[in-house]
This record gives structure tokens, C-alpha cells and sequence, in this order.
């Protein structure tokens, strides 16, 4: 018997995928947020810092019920990327990784910020004197300097998104080999009669899957430490 | 021609600075701590705005209250800042590469080579800057700046984060900076030793605003300078000649129209040394002492009398051209009857002489 059955793989495909999307779609969006919420001062600046945050605080479901008002074949937002796009969101994987990136972009800008935070501005300044307009010294310094934010916001959002739950079931739904990931196939394991073995299996995934982030994530920041040489 | 005149309120401080000095050369700002001196340069180099004033290097102007304000980016003025400020991701190299790389259309300073070779860094390109002493990362920060083919280079207390025997690892450099590129240079200090060392005009800053200014010798004099450096610490910086060394490592140095010998490192006859005379190890005669050696006996004449806060008179002779300083107690100012004009001799220990510097 193979280590892990058609379901499982599936299952794990599917959160791993997801997972990724999300964090690629989010890792852009969330450094412009992070940077806009250390660096510049604007009017709004205390209410968008609170809507980023949001999702750690709202339940899940409430989360996916607002993203099918908006992004509904009749919501303002997915009535245009249909037509514009042919993009289906509801019911979609698509649609789950949408829902994972909204619930997991607190977590990232958080991390990203952090780093942004500890990056002396002496050193823009200095990059300034030899030459450097914004956008280079953004790319050239904060950028580089950022990069262990930035890892350690993309792992832990990665993580995070593996086991991402109400807001997928809710937007997304509980649909096998395109919305059915890990915590999903748990949930329907656990609902059949007989399916505690099951349950168990994924249970174990979820979890090794989780460690072994957890690992990548301390030794690639210890890495990058060492390159910083801090 | 640098030409500075500035005014910039911050909170309760106030700055308010003008001065005009040569080009090129070193023009030392210089004051206690919290005097403006990093404001100033600040605003120079456009990382703070001023409120009103004029900043022009060599007939371009950088900022004009009104008309020109020049984003720092935009000034070509090359900043070594106090803590180096190297960035941590790039090895040496690439720190040195990086203001090179945007200046690429003002005409070189010197080659890539020739300014490590200057400041020795071939040994430390492939370092990262937290590899490397805090000497090294200053003269890393200041071969970066360098690069950058600056019009101006200011230098922010370059020594003040590097304890006193690692100075010598860039100090000599500066002095080579100075004698082999024609680049004005800003240099920020309140060790006098640096400004003794490296300064061809001196600006010295109390509370904001300019209490004195003009070339070393001259500054060195001043009563604004001895007030900072306390009455112990007052003495006049000559320059002249060596015109002989005998025996080994004691030099015979051309004041005027006397001669003093003091010990000298790397003495070389014909070579030109600047030294500091402190005031209090000067001895004054008003007739000419018998009995001496005639090294270190100077004749000159009264050019100016300066009361000091103690009662004691600080004496400024004229040797013959350049001033020395002597201190004369106050029953001993009395008694000698002291004026201006008068004809006096003086007697220099060599105790009294301080540095041996190589004049620019």
C-alpha cells in the first residue's frame, strides 16, 4: 500500500496549490500595505490598518459570506471580473485561494512590517547621497533588506493557508478535486460513518505537513541572518 | 569657492550659519557637541530643508530659498556619515560600486583602482561590512562617497565611532585625500587634534551660529576656541619648514625668522610641518635671555594682548610673519609692563610643541 491513498493525495494537492496561489497573489499586495502602514502618512491611515487586520479577528465564515456578496456572479466585483475576465470565483479553486490570501494577508503584512520597521532609514538616506531616486533605493535597499520579512510573511502565510477552513468552505464550497483540501477532506472524513481512519491519516499529514514549515521557516531565517550578518 | 549661508529652525534650536571658505580644501566645522555641526551638514548635503539661504560649490548652486532646491540624490555631494552606514547585503565591492554606478555621467574623481589603492581597501572587496573594524568601515564609507564622483564630500565625525588607537588606521588616509584629490571637503570634529591635522579653514560653531572663522593659525588664536578648549589646552598652530634634521627624529623647524627643533616622526628636510605652540609652555623675556641654546629662542613683537578670564594675559608675538602665543601671569604681565609694538623674545620648550603634521 502506497504511503498515501487517492485521497489524500488529492486532498494535499489541492492545499498545497492553494496555498501557493494565495501567497503569490498576496505577497505583492501585502509589501505595498506594509510599506503605505510604515511609511507613509496619509488620512485613513488608522482605518486601513484595521481592515488589513480584520480577518484575524472576524470568524471565517463571516469572511467568506462577505467575499460572496462581493465577488457573487452578482456582487459588484465578480460581476465584472466574469465578464471582463471569464474568472469564476465561487465554487472555484481559484475562489479558495482568494479566500485563503484574504484570511492570511494579516499575517503577512504583519511580518513584513516588522522587518520593515527594523530597517535603519540612515541607510536610504545614505543611498540617497550617492544617487538613488525612490523607486531605486526601494528596489536596491528597503527591498533586499526586507527579504527576511518577506520569507518569513510568505511561510507562515503558507502555512497557514494550508489549513484554512470556514472561509473557504463558505465562498468556495466543499467540492472534491477543486475546493476539497486537507482540513475540507477531514471535515468530510469525520462526517461519514467509518471514516475515523481516514481522518486520522489526514490529521497526521496536516500535522508533518505544519512541522515541517515550521523548520523551513527557523532555518531559512537563520540563513538569511547569517548572510545579513547579524 | 564654498559658500554656505543657511538658517533653519528646529524646535528650540536655531541655526543660523554663514561662511565663505576656499576650494579646494578641508574647511573643519567645528564645536562641542550639539552645536548644529550634523544640522548643518544635513542641510547641505539636502536631507533636511532649510528655511532660508544659499548653498553654492564652485559656482553651482544647490540650494536658493525660492529658486533652486536640488533633491539630495540630484546634489553629487558625498556623504560619509558617523556610523558608516555601509549596506549590510552588499559586500564591499558592491558598496563601493553603487554611488559609482548612478554617476556614471559626471567625469571620474579617480579610477576604481586608484582610489582603493588610496584608502587600501583591495584586501577587504569581498568582505561584508560586518567583517570589517570600525576603521575599515570608514574608509569603505568614504571610498563609496568617493565613487559616487562627488562635487563636494562631507565628512560626519568620521573617527568619533572608532576608539583612539584604531584612528590610525584612517587618519593618514584623509591626509591623502586631502593632498591627492582637488575635492572640497566638509569635515565635521570637536577633536581638535583632527581639525590641527587635517583643516585649511576653520568654522567654529556655538550654539547655532558661527562664533569665528578663518585659516588654522588664525582660528587657533581666537578667544571663541580657547573658551572651548580650555585655557590649558590654548596654543598657536605655526607652519614653516624643516630645514634640517639632526640628530635622527629631532627636526629644526623655520618659524619666521627663528627656529624651533621638535621631535618629528617622519622628519625630512624641506618638508612642511604644522605644529601647535601651547600658549602656557611659552616663555616671554623682554630682554634677550643669555645662556640658551639659540634654537627655540624666537624674537619678535607684540601684536595683541588678550585678558583671560583668570587675571593672565594670553601674549600674541609676531615672529616674523607667522604669531605665536604666550602666557603671562597677571603680576607678571605687571611687572614687565607689557604693550603692543613691543620687542620681546621667546623661549619655546620643545613640551610645548604639539603634532607633527604634514602641512597641505
Amino acid at each position: 500500500m502506497p504511503l498515501l491513498g487517492e485521497l489524500e493525495r488529492e486532498a494535499l494537492r489541492l492545499s498545497l496549490t492553494i496555498a501557493l496561489r494565495s501567497v503569490v497573489v498576496s505577497l505583492p499586495l501585502a509589501t505595498l500595505a506594509a510599506w503605505l502602514l510604515t511609511r507613509v502618512r496619509f488620512p485613513g491611515r488608522t482605518i486601513f490598518d484595521a481592515l488589513v487586520h480584520l480577518p484575524l479577528v472576524l470568524p471565517p465564515v463571516v469572511v467568506g459570506y462577505l467575499l460572496l456578496v462581493a465577488f457573487g456572479a452578482r456582487g459588484p466585483l465578480g460581476g465584472f471580473l466574469e465578464r471582463t475576465f471569464s474568472l469564476h470565483l465561487v465554487f472555484t479553486s481559484a475562489g479558495a485561494a482568494l479566500a485563503t490570501a484574504v484570511m492570511t494577508f494579516p499575517l503577512m503584512v504583519r511580518a513584513i512590517r516588522l522587518s520593515l520597521e527594523s530597517i535603519d532609514p540612515g541607510l536610504e538616506q545614505a543611498a540617497r547621497t550617492l544617487g538613488a531616486g525612490p523607486f531605486d533605493r526601494f528596489l536596491t535597499i528597503t527591498l533586499p533588506l526586507t527579504t527576511p520579512g518577506l520569507l518569513a510573511g510568505a511561510i507562515t502565510a503558507f502555512a497557514a493557508g494550508l489549513g484554512e477552513f470556514g472561509a473557504v468552505i463558505t465562498f468556495a464550497s466543499n467540492i472534491p478535486g477543486e475546493t476539497r483540501t486537507l482540513p475540507l477532506a477531514l471535515y468530510t472524513a469525520l462526517q461519514q460513518p467509518g471514516g475515523d481512519a481516514a481522518a486520522a491519516r489526514l490529521a497526521a499529514l496536516s500535522f508533518s505537513l505544519g512541522l515541517a514549515g515550521l523548520l523551513a521557516s527557523e532555518s531559512l531565517a537563520r540563513w538569511v541572518r547569517r548572510r545579513m550578518g547579524r | 569657492m564654498l559658500s554656505v549661508r543657511l538658517r533653519k529652525q528646529r524646535g528650540p534650536f536655531a541655526l543660523d550659519v554663514a561662511f565663505d571658505a576656499p576650494t579646494p580644501g578641508v574647511v573643519a566645522l567645528f564645536g562641542a557637541s550639539g552645536c548644529g555641526k550634523t544640522t548643518l551638514i544635513d542641510l547641505i548635503a539636502g536631507l533636511l530643508r532649510p528655511d532660508a539661504g544659499r548653498v553654492e560649490v564652485d559656482g553651482e548652486v544647490l540650494f536658493e530659498a525660492g529658486r533652486a532646491d536640488l533633491a539630495p540624490e540630484r546634489r553629487a555631494v558625498g556623504y560619509v556619515f558617523q556610523d558608516a552606514r555601509l549596506f549590510p547585503h552588499r559586500s564591499v565591492l558592491g558598496n563601493l560600486r553603487y554611488g559609482e554606478r548612478r554617476a556614471k555621467r559626471r567625469a571620474p574623481t579617480a579610477s576604481f583602482e586608484e582610489i582603493v589603492e588610496l584608502l587600501g581597501l583591495a584586501e577587504l572587496l569581498a568582505r561584508r561590512p560586518h567583517q570589517l573594524s570600525g576603521g575599515e568601515r570608514q574608509r569603505v564609507a568614504i571610498g563609496r562617497a568617493l565613487l559616487s564622483r562627488p562635487r563636494l564630500l562631507l565628512l560626519d565625525e568620521p573617527l568619533a565611532s572608532i576608539d583612539r588607537v584604531r584612528r590610525q588606521e584612517v587618519l593618514p588616509y584623509l591626509e591623502r585625500l586631502r593632498d591627492r584629490f582637488r575635492i572640497p571637503i566638509v569635515y565635521v570634529s570637536h577633536q581638535f587634534e583632527e581639525v590641527l591635522r587635517l583643516a585649511t579653514h576653520v568654522v567654529l560653531l556655538e550654539a547655532g551660529a558661527v562664533s569665528t572663522q578663518g585659516d588654522v593659525a588664525s582660528v587657533s588664536r581666537s578667544g571663541a576656541l580657547h573658551t572651548l578648549l580650555g585655557p590649558d589646552a590654548a596654543g598657536a598652530v605655526v607652519e614653516g619648514e624643516i630645514e634640517a634634521v639632526a640628530p635622527p627624529g629631532i627636526a629644526s623647524v623655520r618659524i619666521g625668522e627663528g627656529v624651533i627643533s621638535i621631535p618629528a616622526r617622519r622628519a625630512a628636510v624641506g618638508r612642511r610641518v604644522r605644529v601647535q605652540v601651547r600658549a602656557s609652555e611659552v616663555v616671554l623675556a623682554i630682554e634677550p635671555p643669555r645662556g640658551l641654546a639659540q634654537a627655540n629662542l624666537l624674537e619678535g613683537r607684540i601684536a595683541a594682548l588678550a585678558p583671560e578670564a583668570t587675571g593672565s594675559q594670553l601674549v600674541e608675538v609676531d615672529v616674523g610673519g607667522p604669531r605665536l602665543l604666550s602666557r603671562a601671569s597677571a603680576e607678571r604681565a605687571r611687572e614687565l609692563r607689557l604693550a603692543v609694538g613691543q620687542k620681546v623674545w621667546l623661549v619655546v620648550s620643545s613640551a610645548a610643541v604639539r603634532g607633527d603634521f604634514p602641512a597641505s
